[in-house]
Parts: C-alpha cells; structure tokens; sequence
C-alpha cells in the first residue's frame, strides 16, 4: 500500500491540475457535425435537453468491409460514481463517492469483436481493396496512414473463438490507436470511454451494486463470468442489456477506459461536482491504466459497476522478447474495450492533452521494430513504419 | 488487502488449479554458500550471450533475474548492430542493479567465431540463441569447453545436426554439464498439472492429438538484398525465410506443439506423411520455406498425432495441442487450458512465466549440483519437426529411423563473409523451393 502511494505521488499534483484546466473548458468546444446547434450545459442532474436529446441510434459501417457496430446515445448526466462502504465486495479504491457530471456521448452497444479490430490490425480493408482494384476513399487514405500494431507471434483468440467474439489482449495504446483508425475511416470521432463516462453509462441510472441490482445471482441473466462461462469469453450480445441498451458492461472481457488508475476516485480533486474528469496517463508510464466491468474470468463482486481493475505488467509477462511489445499482452486474456462518440470534439491538441488519443512518445521507435515478433536487426519493416498522422 | 489496486483475482491466486509443481523462483537463495564448481572463487553464475536477438535478450535478461548473484559478462553475434543495440536494452532493463549486466568492450563479440570468443571466456553459463542451423557446431563447442549451457529450440535443422548434438549431450551427461532447452511448456504449469491427470488416466485410452501452430507469421524481411552487402548477409539478415539457417517454421514454431504431444505421449513417432506448400507468401523476399504444413505423425502403437502449422494471417488460426481419449478431452493454448472428462471440467491456466521458470530450474541445479539435461528430449523433439519437414517437402512417407540416419547437411561446416551461401536466388531473385515428388530428404 505504502509502495503504490510513494510510486505514484510525485506525478499527480502535474497531472491533475491539467486535467481539471481541460475540463473545465470541454464545455466550449464545437460540437460535431451532426448536432451543430448543442451546446453542453453546465447544470447539474437530469439529461440535457436540446439536440443532444435528439441523439439517435445508429448503426456504423466499416466501409469495403462488410463489418458493422451499433451505438446507443447516452444522454449526459449527473450521477454518483463509486461505491458506498458498506457495499458487498468493495475495494477502497472504488471511493470516496464522488458526484460526476457527463457530457453527451455515443456507446458501442457491445465490446469491440475481433471481426472489427482485425481489419485494423491486419490490413484487410487495405487487401480487399487491392483484391478488388477498388480506388482508396478520401478516408481511406487517411485511415491508411493511421500506425498499426506488428504481428502477433501467436494466434491471440487463444482458442476461445473469432468470429463475433470480442478482441482480446491489446494493450491501452493498440485500444486507443484502433480508436484513432476507426476515426479516420468513418468520419466520426471515436476513442474509449473515460472511467467516469464508462460507469455513468453501466449503471444507467442505477446506484446498486449491478445495473440489475444488488443480488449476484441474477448475475447469470446479463454477465459471463468465472461461473458461467465454460472458462473462455463467449460472443457479444447473447444476454440482456443494461436499462440504457448496452450489453455485456458487466462481464465478458473488462473494457479499457482512458484513465490512470489511481489508489481512490480522483485523489486531490476538490470540490462539490467533478465535470468530466479524467486521469491521464503518462506516456513514460505503460502501467497502471484502468478497465472495468470485470470479465468471464473474474468472480461476481470483480463485476460489479463501480469494481475497477488495474493493468500491470504481469499483464505481458509471457511476452518472451527484449524489448517486449507495445502492442499486446499477451497475458490479458480478459481484456478488451468498447468505444464511445462524444457529442462534442475539440481540436486535436485539447484531445491529446485529455489523454484521449495516445500520447506523444507513446508509440516508441523499438514498438514500430516490433519487440514480441524482432529478432532486432535495427531496422523497423516498411509496412509498419508509419507514423501517426495529425 | 486494503488499499491495493485491485487485480484480477486470477493473478492474485496465481494459478487456479492448484498444482503443486515445484517453481523454482525464490529457493535459491537457501543455498547460498553450498558446493560450487565455478570459476572465479565464490557463487556468481557468469552467463556469456550468443546470439543478441529478441529472444536470445528475452532469455539472457530471464537468466539474469534469478535468485543468487549471477551477471552476464560476455555477449557475442554475427553483426555489430545486434550487440549494441541489444546491450543497450539489457543495461536499460537492470538499471537498477548494473552489475548484473558487465560486458565491457573486450567481451563484445562480432563475427562467425563470436561464438568460440564467448565460450572461451571467463563464464560458467552460455546462452545459445543464434539462429539454429548454427546450434549443433556451438553446442559441440560448449560442451567440449564444459560449460554449462542453455539452449533456444530447435536445436538443429537436419539430422547431422541432431545427431552431432545427441553426441555432445552424452559427452555433457560425462561432465556433469547441466543443459537445458528452451521448450518452455515443460516447465509451465499448467502443462504439468495436464500431465499429471494425463498420466494418471483421467482421458482413458488417447486415440490422437491435434496439435497447431497456425498464426499470422513472423516479421517481414527487413533488409532488401541492396541494402545488404552481399547475399550472406542478405540471407542472414533474413534468417527466417531460408531452410539452411532456421529450418522452416514447422521446427522453428512448431517444434513446441510437436514437443507437447511426445512428451505427453512420452514417445516419438515412427512415421510421418506430410502435405504443404507456399500459397500466401509468393514473393521473393520470402526465400524458400513454405507458408503450411500438415503431417500426421504415426506412433509404434498406431496411435496419430494430427498436426498443422501455417503462416497466413486473417484466416482460422489457433497455437494449442488437444489429445482426445476415451473418458474425455485435453485442450492447452498455452496459458489457457482444459481438461473435459466424464467426471469433470478442470480449467488450468496458469499466470507464471515460464521463460523464467524455466531459467531459475536450471539455475538451481546448477546451485544445487543437480543432473539436469534436456538435451535428449530437445534434440528428438527437434527431430521429429524435421522428420514432419521431409515428409512435406519430399511428399513422400519417411520413417524416423530413416530420417535421423539422413546425411543431408544443410549447414556449411566452414563460413566467412566471402562465402556463397548453400541456397542461391536464380536471374530473377528467385530461391529454390522444395517440390513435393522431387524433392530428397536424402540426397
């Protein structure tokens, strides 16, 4: 306990100052396309009226693919993030309760599946492109240009099944980069989830220990976990939704969000109502970042909707190489994410310093080379070597 | 645990299904001041480095994080670029304890003797973790120079190399050497909690295996052959892609999968009929070795290893070992698993490293004055990926016996810069491919 305050202290005062600068001006910013006239209030409560409660369900298509995903709008909101102490299971790191405030947002009905992330990772829209004779779009050619991660050294379904089943064993900067990607390919502005949005958008309105309530036997309607699983994640979709229409929130695999973990809810934060906080990571330190929701791999109270999970490095202790890879762990097998569409995206520098795309150094020379699957020759491989493009 | 971040409860217990495998991490300390038969008058295990590539990094950076005093002292490698970038990352890895990594200028190998200039220095412990068409001639060295000596699978790419090595491990066996190969399965521990209920019958009779390495592939080639000064360097650069140097991707992956089922079996096979071929990865750039294979291993007791590996990616790919018997099923992805019997379901996952465990085995039978040789079995093993290769690549069915009496070298016995490689590209970049009904695995 000692050794994780004493880690971490000498960062925070830096980081949460700028996180609490750049939310307070979130609010200012254009809203996207679709809802020109929104604006994000700052009062508190219920869901914002105006445009934003006009935000419809969509379905998104990965264009040359066949591939597509739904999202559901989440209005924005208020609501109490964390757990009381007297709630079965919990961890001290799930308080003080803290009161949030949400802007507007679009959720992935479901986690990110490998049909999805595969076409990032492997080039397919690119292939079939190629295949077909197929000219690249305006977006195409963006999304193109977009970094993708090396090789797997192994295959990382692990067995468990692909087709319709959610990705697996990415690290927080391949989640993030694919948010990047998918972005540039549709049009519209996608990254993960901040751990505030993600547990606004899990209890849907609830404050018990489940978005179903409180009694974990009912577990086996809604999640997949240790229980009920038959040891392995199962396809998305297949139990029922939260109130606000998202599946799979509790269970499965645990979703990356945005954040740095941190020991209780936003230590050093003061004050009455935190408006869209976030922790930002650093991009020198890979560990610990959050997900949530527990997984197929966990016991019930490990799924409850204010349970918070942190990475470290057992995380990629199998990956036998030095340097080790920036793009999987591939001792994370229950671990995956689902995106989210703000309503409202600021400019590029705002979204970087809110930790919302991956950070500046992040993606390292030695990460493009390709560590799990190098035999270090020095020299990163041409279809890798893309950088980032603004 | 009060105010600990919270971790997935499967790391907290380590290992779910409870096995009592013994993992070495943490005992070596006890002996401290025990018998010792190194050089340099007191307990300090000096580890030399041949081969400064990812894994042959991976290993030395696993050997130097053992319980005891142990540093690397010697590191050595075809190309200069290697060693210092690899030195680079391995002094950055034990920043906060240096003197575990003191490979000064003079210790710093380059060229094809690098090899000979490590073993001949001051070190108790050689990592072997070249390429393996080079490991028969270095693991022969090693021995001859009594070193003890951890090894990276394969551990040959022809039967003269399989047969040099099961030699120089009777020779290790003589000295009290201690070798270990680096299949790490066997010390991972769900593996051993599998054999256990294996060996103790919980499947019934097996009928056959399914093993595979189907996955994505490896990295691309990085060097064109102008960027390289001549075709040696070009195909060492290279290495995966050129029969001679790395053996194909079925003993080059494979060979772990393989490994499982024999050692499970706790017997070779007798027989292999093979079909395979280069239907993704057409170019060039990519040499000669083949994209997929599918052999079945046939056993003394007529019993069947069915396996696969293939290098394409975006298709249905899978890296596990599952063994079907008559009360239920086996099913290992490495560190997931199962096992499905009439009586029960048995989940065996396992969060240790076995790249480490497997390193702090072997140093504690160094400590300990164990015998530890996994030479034999990381040999057959290798043999056995090979006898799969010339079933493919010849078409044809080969016996084992057949195979390991092979003189088909591979690997020339003498190299230097001005060598001309044993496979040459013809007048459009193009290197010879093995065709099925032509091909020997004999001549």
């Amino acid at each position: 306990m000692e050794t994780i305050r004493t880690r971490y202290a000498g960062s925070q005062w830096l980081v949460f100052s700028a996180v609490i600068l750049a939310s307070a001006s979130w609010a200012e910013v254009a809203p996207a396309a679709e809802a020109e006239a929104a604006t994000a209030k700052a009062e508190t409560g219920t869901p914002e009226s105006g445009p934003a409660s006009e935000m419809k369900p969509y379905t998104e298509v990965i264009s040359g693919t066949g591939v597509k995903f739904d999202l559901v709008p989440i209005p924005g909101g208020t609501f109490t993030m964390g757990s009381p102490a007297d709630e079965e299971g919990r961890n001290p790191d799930e308080g003080p309760q803290r009161k949030v405030k949400v802007s507007p947002f679009w959720m992935g009905k479901h986690e990110v599946t490998w049909d999805e992330y595969d076409i990032w990772s492997f080039r397919l829209d690119e292939l079939r492109r190629e295949q077909a004779g197929i000219k690249p779009t305006n977006l195409d050619v963006k999304a193109d240009a977009v970094t993708r991660p090396t090789k797997p050294y192994v295959d990382m379904t692990f067995e468990m099944g692909h087709d319709g089943f959610p990705a697996i064993s990415m690290t927080h900067l391949a989640a993030k980069m694919y948010c990047v990607w998918l972005s540039e390919k549709t049009g519209h502005y996608y990254r993960l989830p901040t751990e505030a949005e993600w547990e606004y958008a899990c209890r849907a309105g609830t404050n018990t220990p489940y978005s179903w309530g409180d009694d974990p036997d009912d577990l086996e309607d809604y999640a997949w976990n240790e229980d009920t699983s038959d040891f392995q994640y199962m396809k998305i979709g297949q139990l029922k939704p939260n109130a606000w229409g998202l599946f799979d929130m509790h269970g499965n695999v645990a979703e990356w969000v945005l954040d740095r973990y941190t020991p209780t809810l936003y230590p050093g934060m003061e004050g009455d109502l935190l408006v869209n906080p976030v922790v930002v990571p650093k991009a020198t330190e890979e560990y610990p970042r959050v997900a949530r929701g527990g997984s197929w791999d966990q016991p019930a109270d490990e799924l409850r909707s204010a349970s918070r999970l942190s990475s470290n490095p057992d995380w990629k202790i199998q990956d036998p190489q030095i340097p080790q890879s920036i793009w999987y762990f591939t001792d994370a097998l229950h671990v995956g994410f689902r995106v989210v569409r703000p309503l409202h995206v600021p400019a590029k520098e705002k979204r970087i310093e809110m930790g919302w795309e991956p950070l500046p150094g992040e993606v390292t020379e030695d990460g493009l080379k390709g560590g799990w699957i190098d035999d270090g020759d020095g020299s990163a491989p041409a279809d890798v070597r893309r950088e980032l493009k603004d | 645990m009060a105010d600990t971040p919270r971790i997935d409860s499967s790391r907290r217990d380590f290992m779910k299904a409870g096995t009592a495998a013994a993992i070495g991490t943490g005992v070596l300390s006890n002996f401290a001041g025990s018998a010792k038969a190194y050089s340099g008058g007191d307990d300090t295990i000096r580890v030399g480095l041949v081969g400064c590539g990812g894994r042959g990094t991976g290993a030395a950076k696993q050997a130097l994080s053992t319980e005891g005093s142990v540093k690397l002292v010697a590191m050595g490698d075809i190309f200069e670029d290697h060693l210092q970038s690899k030195l680079g990352n391995l002094q950055a890895q034990f920043k906060s304890r240096p003197e575990r990594v003191d490979v000064p200028e003079d210790r710093q190998f380059v060229g094809f003797d690098a090899f000979k200039k490590v073993i001949d220095s001051d070190i108790d412990l050689v990592i072997l973790a070249t390429p393996p068409g080079f490991r028969p001639g270095q693991f022969e060295y090693a021995v001859e120079k009594g070193k003890h000596i951890f090894m990276e699978k394969p551990v040959a790419v022809d039967a003269p190399g399989v047969r040099k090595v099961l030699a120089a491990v009777e020779e290790a066996k003589k000295k009290d050497l201690k070798v270990g190969v680096g299949l790490q399965r066997r010390h991972q521990p769900n593996y051993l909690e599998a054999l256990d209920r294996y060996r103790n019958g919980d499947l019934g009779e097996v009928l056959f295996w399914r093993v595979y390495w189907n996955s994505a592939g490896v990295w691309d080639p990085r060097k064109s052959r102008s960027q390289c000064k001549n075709e040696l360097e070009y195909q060492l650069r290279n290495w995966y892609y050129y029969t001679w140097i790395c053996g194909d991707h079925i003993v080059e992956q494979h060979i772990h999968n393989i490994d499982v089922a024999c050692w499970f079996k706790d017997q070779y096979p007798t027989v292999a009929r093979g079909m395979g071929g280069r239907q993704f990865r057409t170019d060039p750039k990519y040499g000669q070795i083949f994209d997929h294979f599918a052999v079945q291993f046939e056993f003394d007791d007529d019993t069947h290893v069915f396996s696969e590996c293939r290098h394409i990616p975006r298709v249905w790919n899978s890296v596990s070992e599952k063994a079907y018997g008559t009360k239920g099923m086996l099913d290992m992805a490495d560190r997931r698993g199962r096992m499905m019997t009439d009586s029960e379901r048995v989940r065996l996952t396992s969060d240790g490293d076995p790249y480490q465990i497997e390193h702090d085995d072997m140093q504690e039978a160094i400590r300990k004055g164990k015998s530890y040789n996994e030479g034999e079995y990381g040999a057959m093993s290798t043999m056995t990926a090979i006898l799969g290769r010339m079933a493919t690549y010849s078409g044809k069915d080969i016996s084992m016996e057949k195979a390991l009496a092979s003189d088909k070298s591979l690997v020339p016995t003498e190299m230097t810069w001005e060598s001309e490689p044993p496979v040459m590209p013809n007048d459009k970049g193009e290197y010879p491919v093995p065709m099925p009904g032509v091909y020997s695995p004999f001549i």
